[in-house]
This record gives C-alpha cells, structure tokens and sequence, in this order.
C-alpha cells in the first residue's frame, strides 16, 4: 500500500465529508461523529447524487437527492440492491492517509 | 343453556376472560360484574402515563359502558362484595344478591402498607388504581415536595410522574440500588442518574421509621433520623393478593388463592384469575402471565382443555428515556459467565448471563432495542454458541447482516414473540397483515400485539413495513423513525420540559437507538432545539439537508442555484447589473424569474458558491434562502405607491415583514404576501401568512397553501394598523416555530391545533403575544444574519480537500 496523506481530520466537518479529486473522479472522505474516516465513490449509483453532501449519522451516509443509505464500512445500499466503491483509508495522528494504490487500481481498472 | 356467570373485579385480567368468552361463545354466560371502583376495566399499566400526563384516562380504557352494554354484560360498579355463600351459590353485593352457576374471583392486589405510625394519615396514598393516580395528580398541581417509599418499578413510575409534573421528589428505598429483583447493582446506578438528572433525589438503604404530621402527612422520618419534608406520601412498596372473600368463603388460601392449572379454586364451582392467585408457589404481577391465565380460564369455562404453565417474563420500565430491560435469572454463579457491554459516554449497559451455552439472564439500560431477541433465547433456551463473539450486539450483528433494524426483524423466526404483554409471535402478526390488517390499529384488533404496555409498538411498525414494504405508509402519531419510540410531539414537549439542550441531551435522555440519529430525525431535533433554546444551542449545519448546509439549492446533476433576496419583490438597476455580471462570471446556464418575485441562477457549481456570494454581496445583496425552512418570500403587489384602487402601502409592509422575518427557521418553508386592496394581485389568500389591505386597515389571514394541497386562508384577525399586521405575524411565525411538528407546513400545523388555538395565544392574549415576539426577537438577534456573507470567509471548505489529479501529473 502506498499511502497518500490527503489532509487533516480538522478539516472535514464532524458528522460531514468533504470531496477528494482523483484521476477518474471524485472521492468522498467522510468523517463521523466519533472521528472515524471511511472513504467512498462521491456519486450514488442510483441517480449520481453526491454522497459528499449527504447527512452523515452513525457509520452511514443519506444521498442528498433521493435518500438513499449507505453503510460507510462495505459501500452497501441499505435496502438496496447496489453499493459503493469504498477505499482504506486511516488516520494517522490527525493526519488522513488514503491508499494510493487502491485509487490507482481504480483508474488501470 | 346459558349460564350465569359472576366476576368479582373488572381488572385486566378479568376482562380478558370476558372478552374471550362473548368472542367465541356469546350466548354461552349471563355475565354480572361487580367492581370496587366505579368504572370497568381499563389498562392499568398505563396509568404512568396518565400520572405524567403523557396520556388521558378516556386513552387507556379498555373496556367502555357501550361495550359492556353491546356484549349483554350486567355492571355493578362502585358497589363492593360483601361475601360469597358458596353453600348457596350466591354472591352478596351491598345492593343485593346475585346467583351464580360459575363464579370467578379477580380481586386483584392491595397495596402493601408497612405498618408504621402515621400511615393512615391525610397525603399518604398509595399507587394502585385510577383514584390513587387523580389523587396524585391533584396533590401535585399544588406543588410541594413529594417523598415516595419505594424504589420499585411502581414508586419510581410514580416518582417520575410526579416530577414530570413539577413536584419535588425523593424516592426512599430499603435495598442498596433500584428496583434490585430487575436490575443488577450496574444498571441501578444509570437509573439512578437518570432520575437524578431530572431532578428526583434517591435514597438507598433507606429505611421509613414513621410519617409524621399534625392532621396531614408533612414528613417522613427515617431510621437514621433524617426527616424528609413531605406534602404527599406515596407508598409503592409492593404489593399482596386481595383474598379477603375467598378467605371468607372457606377456599384454600396460602399466599393468593391456590388453583389448579385450570384456574380452579378449592370449589369447582369457584375459579380465580390475576394477581390474586397463587399456582404452584407463584405469585403473578405482571400482565404477561395474567393473560395467560386468563385464556386457559376462558377455555376451561367453555370445556375446552388448556392448562396454565409459568413462564419467564420481561420487565421494561414506563419512565419515558428511562430505557432499561430485564428478563431471566442474573444473579451470578460459579457455573456461569457474564458478557458485559458498557458505553459510559452514552449510558448504555448491557449485560448477558450464561450457563451451559445457554442465556439465563439479560439485564440493558440505556439500549433496550434487542431485548426481546434477547428474551427469546432466554426462554426457548437456544444454544447460543455459535453466535457468542457477537451475541451481545444483538441480532443484527449474526451472520454477517448489516445494523438496519428492518433487516433485524426480517430475520426474526415465526415464533418470536414480539408482544410480550400478550403473548403474540411474529408469524400471528405477519399472518394478521396478509389478512388484510394494514395498520397498527388493524393489527392491534386482530392480535392485540402492542395494545397493552406498548413497548413493542415499534417492533410491530416494524413488521409491517416489512411484510408489506412500499405499501405501507406511516401512520401520523408514528414515532419520528426507527431511532426512537416517541413521537414529533413527545419530543417536542420533553425537549421543553427536561430541558433538553443538545442533541447528545436528546440521544441519551430520550432511549436514541442509534448513536447520532439519522437523516430523518437529526434534522428534526436540531430545528426542535434551536427553537427553544436558542441562547444554549446553535444551528447544526451537519444535521441539515444539503440545501440549507449549502445555503444554496441542489439540482439533480448536483450543481447548485443561487437566489438573491428581492425585499418585497423590489428590486434596482444596480443589482440587476450585479446579477447579470455573476451570471456571465459563473456562466450561470439558467436565468429565471421565479414565483416569489425574485430572480434564480440556475446551474452554479459548488465550488464556485462562495465566490459568486461574495459577488453579490457586494452590490448588497444576500441570500434569499430559497432553499430553506425558514422564511422564501414576501410577495406583493404595488399598493398605493402607483396602482389606482391600493388602499394602503402593501409593498412597504412587504419589505417590513420580510425584514422583520428573514433568517429565521422554521419548521418547514414559510411564503407570505401582501396585496393592496381585495382584488388581491399578490395572491395573498394561499400563503402561509396573507396579508389583503382594505380601507379600514389590514386583514391577516393564515394557514393558505398552493402546493400539494391548496387552501385558502383563514382570517386570524382584522387590524388597524400596520404595527398590529407586523405583531400578528411575528407572533403567529414564533408560536408556530415553538409548537409545529419539523416538515408540517403552516396549515397542517393550524389543521391539528385548531384556528381558535391559535387565535387565543396571537390574537386575544396580549402577555402572550408579547412574549411571542420577544421570543421571536431573541432569536432573530442570533439567525437574523446573511448566511452568505459568513460562508463566503470560510471559502476553502467548498473546495476538494486535496487534489490527487495534479500529483498523478506531476
């Protein structure tokens, strides 16, 4: 894993996200109430919303346009058939490592 | 031939035996009852409620006259039993005799009155029935301090009650932590913060010498020689088998009346129900077991065989955000293993008892949702092996299936039981549905799961969104979500009422079960606390939807548009070059011009909103809100500026109103106009507030809509002048902001309170619509802010957080 620091925590609102460029489009960092970090597609698979604009409560994320949920820790749509892509991501003190190599997978694939 | 069939005591149990008997054999007994009280049966476990004034005596009967009357039911209430000849077959009441073939006893319980000096004093009453409840609830409308002897599950139902209705109270109790035969020493410690929290003083190890007072109770002394000043004495120390009659009447009588399996008595002719028997060394005092007893009485009575078994039983206490659950045998042993799960931050306990690989015991405070899973395999004594690594996070957490609560019900076997109350599993209530039942009502006739306590009403919600996915729509006093058992308007009143100041306040206090809400009731409960205590509690920008925590609109291919604010629809060249400069800045796609006078960029991109704000600013403008519940617009027409027939300055009042308005939340959006004379052009007779001039002054109507519905409005007064118009409007916007559910749009809000409501509060009291405004005031000198001008100082935030495309160049 080649990982790549993106930011610190402070600066994603608590229970918010804030989105990350990449090579074939954006990426959705979120932070939760507690201070944990996932990372996801920032595009819902059901009519593109951006997840990093949802209202984020527990480990999950509500799409802005049709209330779609998602479980941050496996992408999963909640009484959904469908999903996110999701990245490792850590925290490393206050510091956000994404890995670098999963994004890179993700524009060879 | 009919029999004649007499009960003694229109309890909850009785009155299940009576209703299985004319649902199956109507003609089958010639039914009397007798009752103590004046009054027939109805649902005593609610009498908490009642006492806290979360419910109404007419909500929780059970049984009214024209039932009685319709099902050829005799009634004898208010009138004691004096005796049974059992000899004679003769009931004696003090109005007279009455002959029976069958007779049932379903005396009940007395309260347990420890025998100390001044028991019998005035203010010393104990907490059993209906008058014991009004009773409390008169004593408490005068105030006062309150001691409860007793820190079981009825004392401290009364203690809260008591204090949610002002009194201050202090709950006495013999045993080292609260209600010991439920709740090991962890969970007695929460619950004795969390009604310290609100206020209850507890005692412990805590022993009543005597009650003191000259002609009335003024104090209790203790053992150790404290005094405790008290206006009212409430004794809940426990309770014994009422078995006078049957003592009388020569019946074997231990502790309770002894019967059979078959709820038999010593005479074959006398059968007993309730808690006044006694089976098997057993005594009953929870309503499970009773209605237990009271199908296989129903079932002997008719010749059907059935014989009683005792089962376990759950305990959940009634103490709204008391959240704490009990089932099974907890006390520890060298033969058994305890899995404990503590959150302290969240006060959440949980604690699971196991022996051979089985659960024994269960004990959770502050997180209670998996409780009947959890009794469940208590009860059937499932092997629980296999899912020991996860167990105590519920039924969720096994095999692999995510945390939705849906999915956790979906997963639940036929045979769960849901309610436990009266004992009906998922497959009765899932059959009752693709039976027709659509609704909690339809599923409570058809089953009676979720008609007694209630607890279960969300599990039961629950199961019919499940079993008829999109067809079910979720009734009106539904709770908020699936986070929580209250309703909007339970929430509401207990954020006011226990001073809920945070949403962290709101999660714990008010049983969340869920650690920081969801999209549906987050958003809810920040409105709800940013209304009432606007000083303590700030806007919570990640608890609103994209458009207000944006200060912008969302458009579906996820850009964003931007309308200005026009006061009053007035507008100046100078803006209007501002506004067509910004369009071609951000190549703004879409101009349009919108229904609320007023002009709309569609198309910007969400980095570029804090520039394009800062833009506008400028030229002084700020946002128009027009993605917010809070106020849009305030349209209007010209009024006497220019038009021929205005009649008074509507576009001026406009510009004040809005002025006076802008930056507030409310519940939902809130659009209002003024028209300068009858005709009406600003079309202020569908608006939330509508204002229509005449000669005489101003009429103000509220309570129109033109959306989904349309409604015209109603008239909240007549005023003369234009500062009336203003004052009527502040006050009617605050009280709706202070009462209305989050989402109901003026006219829903006016529809459920009544016109006359609100016209008592805006229109006639002037104290309260004084304090209206100052209310109103107060929050404005926080919201009354462009939104705009501080989020365009925060402009990084709009921006990606890092840009992984330019290093993959580099």
């Amino acid at each position: 894993m080649t990982w790549i620091d993106i930011g610190g925590i402070e600066d994603i609102p608590v229970r918010g996200a804030r989105k990350l460029k990449t090579a074939l489009g954006c990426v959705a960092i979120f932070r939760t109430g507690e201070d944990e970090v996932f990372a996801a597609t920032d595009m819902c698979p059901h009519k593109g919303g951006p997840l990093s604009e949802g209202i984020v409560h527990g480990q999950k994320v509500t799409c802005p346009l049709h209330n779609w949920v998602f479980d941050l820790n496996t992408g999963a749509a909640i009484g959904e058939d469908s999903s996110i892509q999701t990245f490792p991501v850590r925290l490393d003190a206050g510091r956000i490592l994404i890995d670098g190599a999963q994004l890179a997978g993700r524009s060879a694939a | 031939m009919t029999e004649k069939l007499v009960v003694i005591g229109a309890g909850m149990a009785s009155g299940r035996v009576i209703e299985h008997l004319v649902e199956t054999a109507p003609n089958a007994f010639d039914i009397t009852l007798f009752n103590a009280e004046p009054r027939g049966n109805y649902n005593r476990i609610m009498l908490s409620p009642v006492l806290s004034g979360e419910k109404t005596y007419e909500e929780i009967v059970t049984h009214s006259d024209d039932w009685y009357a319709e099902h050829g039911v005799t009634c004898r209430f208010g009138e004691h039993v004096v005796e049974i000849d059992p000899e004679l077959k003769v009931v004696v009441g003090q109005k007279g005799h009455v002959p029976y073939d069958k007779l049932i006893i379903a005396t009940g319980s007395a309260p347990f009155i420890i025998p100390v000096p001044g028991k019998d004093l005035p203010g010393v009453i104990t907490y059993r029935d209906l008058d014991d409840t009004n009773a409390m609830v008169e004593a408490a409308a005068k105030g006062g301090k309150a001691v409860v002897i007793g820190g079981g599950l009825l004392g401290l139902e009364a203690a809260a009650g008591l204090a949610e209705r002002g009194m201050d109270v202090t709950v006495v109790h013999l045993m080292g932590h609260l209600m010991e035969r439920q709740l090991d020493e962890a969970a007695g410690y929460l619950l004795r913060k969390d009604l310290e929290k609100r206020g209850i003083t507890v005692l412990t190890r805590a022993s009543t010498k005597a009650i003191v007072g000259n002609g009335q109770a003024e104090a209790v002394l203790l053992e150790s020689g404290e005094t405790l000043p008290a206006d009212l004495v409430v004794m809940a120390v426990g309770i014994r088998p009422e078995t006078r009659l049957a003592t009388d009447a020569g019946l074997t009588v231990a502790r309770g009346i002894e019967v059979n399996a078959q709820m038999q008595t010593s005479d074959p002719s006398i059968y007993a129900v309730g808690e006044c028997v006694e089976f098997d060394g057993h005594l009953f005092g929870l309503v499970a077991p009773l209605y237990d007893q009271a199908k296989v009485l129903a079932h002997t009575l008719l010749g059907e065989p059935d014989a009683f078994v005792v089962s376990d039983t759950a305990t959940k206490l009634k103490v709204t955000g008391c959240d704490l659950f009990s089932a099974g045998d907890f006390a520890d042993g060298e033969t058994r293993e305890d899995i404990v799960f503590r959150d302290p931050a969240r006060g959440i306990y949980k604690r699971l008892v196991i022996e051979d690989d089985r659960l024994v015991g269960a004990v959770m405070y502050g997180d209670t949702g998996d409780g009947n899973w959890f009794f469940g395999l208590i009860r059937d004594g499932t092997d629980i092996e296999e899912m020991r690594e996860t167990l105590i996070f519920g039924p969720a957490y096994q095999g692999g299936a995510s945390s939705d609560p849906l999915s956790a019900v979906a997963a639940l076997p036929p045979e769960a039981e849901i309610c436990g109350c009266n004992g009906v599993c998922k497959g009765t209530i899932v059959d009752a549905i693709n039976g027709g039942a659509g609704d909690l009502g339809a599923v409570r006739a058809a089953t009676k799961a979720s008609a007694s306590c209630g607890t279960c009403t969300g599990l039961v919600d629950q199961l019919l969104q499940v079993t008829l996915g999109d067809a079910f729509e979720l009734p009106t006093a539904q709770p908020i979500c699936g986070c929580c058992d209250l309703t909007h308007e339970d929430v509401r009143r207990l954020i006011k009422s226990q001073e809920l100041k945070s949403q962290e306040a709101v999660w714990q206090e008010l049983g969340w079960k869920t650690r920081n809400g969801c999209h549906v009731c987050r958003p809810a409960i920040n409105f709800y606390l940013l209304a009432d205590w606007p000083l303590e509690y700030r806007d919570d920008p990640q608890s609103r939807f994209v458009n207000e925590r944006k200060h912008a609109n969302i458009q579906k291919d996820g850009t964003f548009s931007v309308v200005p604010r026009m006061w009053g629809g007035i507008t100046n060249p100078r803006e209007l070059r501002a506004i067509a400069d910004a369009a071609e800045k951000y190549d703004v796609p879409t101009v349009k011009v919108t229904g609320g006078q007023r002009i709309d960029l569609l198309g910007v991109k969400g980095e570029d909103l804090p520039a394009i704000w800062a833009d506008l600013n400028k030229a002084g403008l700020v946002s128009g809100h027009a993605y917010s519940k809070g106020l849009r617009t305030v349209k209007t027409c010209v009024g006497t500026d220019h038009c021929r027939f205005g009649t008074q300055d509507s576009t001026g009042l406009g510009i004040k109103l809005e002025q006076v308005l802008w930056g507030t939340w409310t519940p939902h959006k809130v659009k209002l106009a003024v028209s300068g004379c009858p005709r009406n052009c600003a079309e202020a007779t569908c608006k939330d507030v509508g204002i229509v001039c005449v000669d005489s002054g101003y009429q103000v109507g509220v309570a129109g809509a033109a959306g989904m519905d349309v409604k015209e409005t109603e008239r909240l007064a007549d005023v003369p002048t234009e500062q009336e118009a203003i004052d009527l409007t502040v006050a009617f916007i605050q009280l709706y902001r202070e009462n209305a559910k989050y989402l109901d749009r003026p006219y829903k809000w006016v529809a459920k309170v009544g016109l006359d409501w609100v016209k008592v509060r805006v229109v006639d009291d002037l104290d309260e619509r004084a304090r209206l405004i100052a209310a109103f005031e107060l929050s404005q000198s926080i919201y009354r802010k462009d939104p705009w001008a501080e989020r365009a100082k925060e402009a990084e935030r709009f921006q990606p957080l890092a840009d992984l495309t330019l290093e993959a160049a580099e």
